[in-house]
């Protein structure tokens, strides 16, 4: 992510409040638009309702298990932070910043999102 | 020189216990290398495990209490010649001959020929009816007698002819105790303790004689009449003679090794007999003119005699013979002097009748050390008294304390830290108070830790309690805060948080967590919490509270595989299947095109389901009759069976229609782990019963229970916790026992593990679920009835509900699949791609 582009933040509207699972997660897919890639994205959407921050979106795709399952993981606080525990290998990755609490070099993405009334808009940068 | 011809040339004479406990300790060794081993086995199997002997009669096989193994030996490299005595020791050519005619030379030889059982010679005491209680071909003989026998009788009043007695009621027979001297258990009894045994005993259908000596034994109409002293008699149809041992020293004495005056091979402190060359170890040895009848000493001349030939200097200088039994189901306890024989010797007794129960303890003339003890009805303070005893403490200033009922002001139990380093913990391994300490100081945390790395506790058992008390304090001193809680999420174990949501009647995790946690719970808690109310109130997983408390396999009904899809197990009670249903599972399979394969749990499992095809795959099996089989819970497995008394010539009992019943009852039981069961239709076991949290196992008269047993990381043998139980009792001791183990266990832990930490063990789950100690039958009971009662199938009710069923769509907001789930085919199946299989479908613009 070095080199150096003139981006926009774009938001685009993703899915109904509705489908969102308290306290859990779900996944969506994002086109190809979406970070300036022609493959589509999966992403994981957390909704914890009753918190400062109540809505997160990482990437769904776990790159220690090597599938795209971190939407069907479980919310877990650690240590007073909020962390997703992956279902297959239990690696906990922070919602806040996407990094793997038990191996700090690895990173999930992280996005930007919002609700725009009912409707959940996720912000991607776009060149 | 060759390396063969350097290694000394060792022969054991006998495979019992003690000549096996040898050949272990040698082969644990480096210096076995140093030996050529030959053993010579009288018996047609290599050694077993003696002491649990009786345990044959209550559906053990000689499988199971098989300690030496062939192979084990071979791999060991030592020879052992089965069947084969020897017959003739030459010490001044240094060989020995057995009964097939091998002649072989020694540099060493150990003799382990243990003992025989004493018959007195009475006149017709050769009858065909007439059997000894020693080996496993006695046993079978006797119970061959026993079919078709009425009554029978033991020859004898002490441990063995007690435990005798017990087996031939558990044969069905009548059974009576002949002993010649005023009391039972003399050896090890006074005559108070020995007088309430007896009381008690005959409350449990024994007919015991006392001062009765036999005369004449004669067959009468076939059966046989035994006369006694005083014209009294007896008709009976066969007889156990159980009036002592005798070492074992033929072979010693016609080589001319010294024997005792009253027979026993005579040893010194190293365990050699009068030829250096030769040692003896065991029932046939005779240290300072005693014989022990009991297998940690054996063991200990065993240890003794391995260290002396690796040039240790290592001795044997006698040992206690204190024991604690339970004999016809009554406690009974003796330690050291327990006639109160030693010099100005002052006796302590309490007696309470109506509950049966008789203490009396010695103490020297100053009331300061406890000399010995009896105990009869109640062996509680067992473990504290013999610890006074070994290791010579002071008694507390009101001695009689120690064995009065508890009750305030009593005198302080003497904490385990109270003991020397010295003090043996566990006499059947001799493992120390210091061993087990430094097992902790070196990093073991749990008792079973301990346990696996010291060996303590893994014999007879009798030491469990005092072991715990150990390890529980040592590990409090090392400042290891044995913090139990469940989570940083809950100050409290999982058994507190069951009580306080069951007394409470909270039903959801935020009403638990509010009121008695703190944060916002993590996958350890969430997952507790939804398991203990599952266990409680039973709803649907997918209620709206309880979304978001499963691990992803409860989430989604499914086990997830690694590369994010999911397999399917429908459940297939007992293993039985219609060709129906089978076809239908074909078809399924190959209309999603899910890889198949038949189980462990003899089902049939479904690989490679998308999220989004789970609720249309479980439609069609639903529509066929199938329902969930819980594979992704912690919750009833399967109940595996075996086809049986309907097809199998050998069996007893209908094990299919009770593996139905069971797997119909539990299944969707909520538990802290999973649950596994079986049923086998006769001793044989084909369904492996005795591998499973609870297995049972089909008997002539009914059913024996087994529990706590399991396969997996850690295999663990079951435990028979009841024997020839109806339909009716088989079930309500399931239900107890389930339930127990539901509200008790730890998160995660298997009924094998929850055993082993539970205190008192297996004689305390016997007292809680069978005798009702506590007084929760009922309500245990009970709370299975509400399981029972509200069990649905989770995928039925998920597939007949919209809101639900939103939860298993790939993306909220699109139809595709992930395509980054992809096949491909191995031998006609698909099976997941490997990473360097997936072509990239786009590269990044
Ligand atoms: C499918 C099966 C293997 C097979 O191809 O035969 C299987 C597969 C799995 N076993 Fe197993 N076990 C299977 C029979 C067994 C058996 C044999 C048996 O039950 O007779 C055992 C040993 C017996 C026992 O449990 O006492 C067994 C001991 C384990 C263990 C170790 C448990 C232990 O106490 O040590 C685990 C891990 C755990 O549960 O923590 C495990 C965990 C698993 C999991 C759930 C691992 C996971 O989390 O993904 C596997 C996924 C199943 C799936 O995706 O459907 N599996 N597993 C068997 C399913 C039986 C069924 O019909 O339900
Ligand atoms: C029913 C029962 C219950 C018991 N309960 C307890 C208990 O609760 N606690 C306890 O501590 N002890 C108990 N014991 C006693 C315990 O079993 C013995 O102390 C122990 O078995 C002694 O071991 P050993 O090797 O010296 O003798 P054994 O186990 O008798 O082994 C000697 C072996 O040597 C073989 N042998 C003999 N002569 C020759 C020969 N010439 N050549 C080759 N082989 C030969 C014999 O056939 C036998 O197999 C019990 C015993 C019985 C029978
Ligand atoms: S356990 Fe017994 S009844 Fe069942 S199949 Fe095996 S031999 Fe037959
Ligand atoms: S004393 Fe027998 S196992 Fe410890």
């Amino acid at each position: 992510m070095n080199q150096v582009a003139i981006t926009r933040t774009q938001w685009l509207p993703i899915c109904q409040r509705s489908d969102l699972v308290a306290d859990s997660g779900v996944c969506a897919l994002v086109g190809d638009a979406f970070a300036g890639s022609a493959e589509k994205k999966s992403v994981a959407l957390f909704f914890i309702p009753g918190q400062e921050t109540q809505l997160y979106a990482v990437d769904n795709w776990d790159p220690l298990a090597q599938a795209g399952v971190i939407a069907r993981g479980l919310v877990a606080e650690l240590d007073g932070e909020l962390t997703v525990s992956s279902p297959l290998y239990k690696h906990h990755f922070r919602l806040s910043d996407g990094v793997c609490v038990e191996d700090e070099s690895i990173r999930l993405d992280v996005y930007p999102v919002a609700f725009d009334g009912e409707t959940v808009c996720i912000a991607v940068d776009k060149s | 020189m060759t390396e063969a011809s350097v290694k000394q040339k060792l022969v054991v004479i006998g495979n019992g216990m003690v000549g096996h406990h040898f050949l272990e300790q040698l082969a644990a060794r480096p210096e076995r290398e140093a030996f050529e081993v030959i053993v010579f086995c009288a018996e047609p199997r290599p050694a077993y495990d003696r002491v649990h002997l009786s345990e044959y009669f209550g559906g053990r096989s000689a499988d199971d209490l098989a300690m030496g193994k062939i192979e084990q030996y071979r791999q060991w490299g030592f020879e052992i010649q089965l069947n084969d005595a020897a017959v003739e020791i030459d010490r001044d050519n240094r060989t020995v001959t057995s009964a097939s005619g091998i002649v072989t030379d020694y540099d060493r030889l150990i003799l382990a020929t243990g003992s025989y059982p004493f018959v007195p010679p009475i006149p017709g005491h050769q009858h065909e009816k007439c059997f000894v209680y020693r080996t496993i071909e006695d046993l079978d003989a006797i119970r061959a007698a026993a079919s078709g026998a009425r009554s029978g009788v033991v020859v004898g009043g002490g441990l063995l002819g007690l435990e005798a007695a017990n087996a031939l009621k558990a044969l069905g027979l009548e059974a009576h105790v002949v002993e010649f001297a005023p009391g039972l258990m003399s050896v090890q009894l006074d005559a108070g303790g020995s007088e309430l045994l007896q009381n008690k005993i005959q409350d449990l259908g024994v007919t015991v004689h006392t001062s009765t000596a036999t005369e004449l034994i004669e067959e009468v109409d076939g059966r046989l009449r035994m006369c006694f002293k005083g014209e009294r008699e007896l008709l009976t149809d066969l007889i156990v003679f159980s009036a002592g041992i005798r070492p074992e020293d033929k072979l010693a004495r016609t080589a001319g090794l010294a024997i005792g005056e009253r027979g026993g091979i005579v040893i010194d402190e190293s365990c050699r007999t009068s030829d250096a060359n030769i040692f003896a170890i065991g029932e046939c040895a005779l240290y300072d003119n005693r014989i022990f009848g009991l297998v940690a000493p054996g063991y200990t001349m065993a240890r003794t005699a391995v260290a002396q030939l690796c040039g240790e200097s290592s001795s044997f200088t006698g040992a206690d013979m204190s024991t604690k039994l339970k004999l016809l189901g009554v406690q009974v306890g003796s330690i050291g002097d327990a006639h109160g024989r030693a010099e100005g010797a002052a006796a302590i007794t309490f007696v309470d009748e109506q509950s049966g129960v008789y203490k009396r303890m010695i103490t020297d003339a100053d009331g300061k050390k406890l000399l010995g003890a009896v105990l009869v009805g109640d062996t509680g303070d067992y473990d504290q008294l013999l610890q006074y005893h070994l290791n010579d403490i002071d008694l507390p200033e009101h001695p009689e304390q120690l064995i009065l009922p508890t009750a305030e002001g009593a005198a302080p139990a003497l904490g385990a830290g109270a003991l020397p380093a010295t003090a043996t913990i566990c006499s059947c391994h001799n493992v120390s108070k210091g061993q087990i300490v430094d097992a902790v100081a070196g990093g073991c945390c749990s008792l079973a830790e301990v346990k696996d790395s010291t060996k303590a506790s893994t014999g007879c058992g009798g030491c469990a309690a005092l072991l715990k008390n150990v390890v529980d304090e040592e590990l409090a001193a090392l400042g290891v805060e044995v913090n139990n809680h469940l989570c940083a999420h809950f100050p409290f174990t999982r058994q507190e948080l069951f009580h306080i949501a069951q007394v409470e009647e909270i039903t959801t995790f935020g009403e638990l967590l509010e009121k008695h946690g703190s944060g916002r719970g993590c996958e350890i808690c969430k997952p507790t919490v939804a398991s203990i109310l599952a266990s409680l109130w039973n709803e649907h997983i997918h209620k709206k509270p309880h979304v978001g408390l499963q691990d992803t396999n409860d989430t989604f009904m499914a086990n997830m595989q690694k590369n994010g899809s999911y397999s399917v197990v429908p459940r297939v009670p007992g293993g039985e299947i219609t060709p129906d249903r089978l076809i239908v599972l074909g078809q399924v399979a190959k209309k999603y095109n899910l890889y198949t394969k038949i189980t462990g749990g003899q089902r049939v499992d479904l690989f490679g389901a998308r999220l989004e095809q789970l609720p249309e795959i479980w439609r069609e099996l639903i529509d066929a009759g199938f329902e969930t089989g819980h594979a992704y819970g912690k919750s009833l497995r399967t109940v595996k069976s075996c086809v049986g008394s309907t097809w199998c010539r050998f069996g007893v009992q209908d094990s299919v229609a009770m593996a139905l019943a069971i797997e119909n009852r539990y299944k969707g039981l909520r538990s802290p782990h999973k649950i596994k069961m079986a049923v086998s239709g006769c001793t044989r076991e084909c369904a492996e019963a005795q591998s499973k949290d609870v297995g049972v196992i089909a008997t002539e008269k009914g059913w024996n229970l087994f529990v706590c047993g399991n396969g997996g990381m850690r295999p663990r043998h079951a435990d028979l916790f009841a024997t020839d139980i109806d339909d009716e009792t088989l079930i309500k001791y399931i239900d107890r026992f389930l339930m127990f183990y539901v509200r008790t266990a730890d998160k995660l832990q298997r009924t094998s593990v929850w055993l082993e930490n539970l205190d008192g063990g297996l004689d305390y789950l016997r007292e809680v679920i069978i005798d009702d100690k506590l007084g929760i039958g009922a309500e245990l009971e009970a709370q299975m009835a509400n399981v029972v009662g509200t069990y649905q199938c989770e995928w039925k009710t998920a597939i007949n509900d919209p809101e639900m069923l939103k939860r298993f769509r790939q993306f909220v907001n699109s139809d595709e699949a992930d395509e980054k789930i992809v096949f491909v085919e191995e031998r006609s199946q698909p099976r997941p791609a490997r990473q360097e299989e997936i072509v990239r479908i786009a590269e990044p613009a």
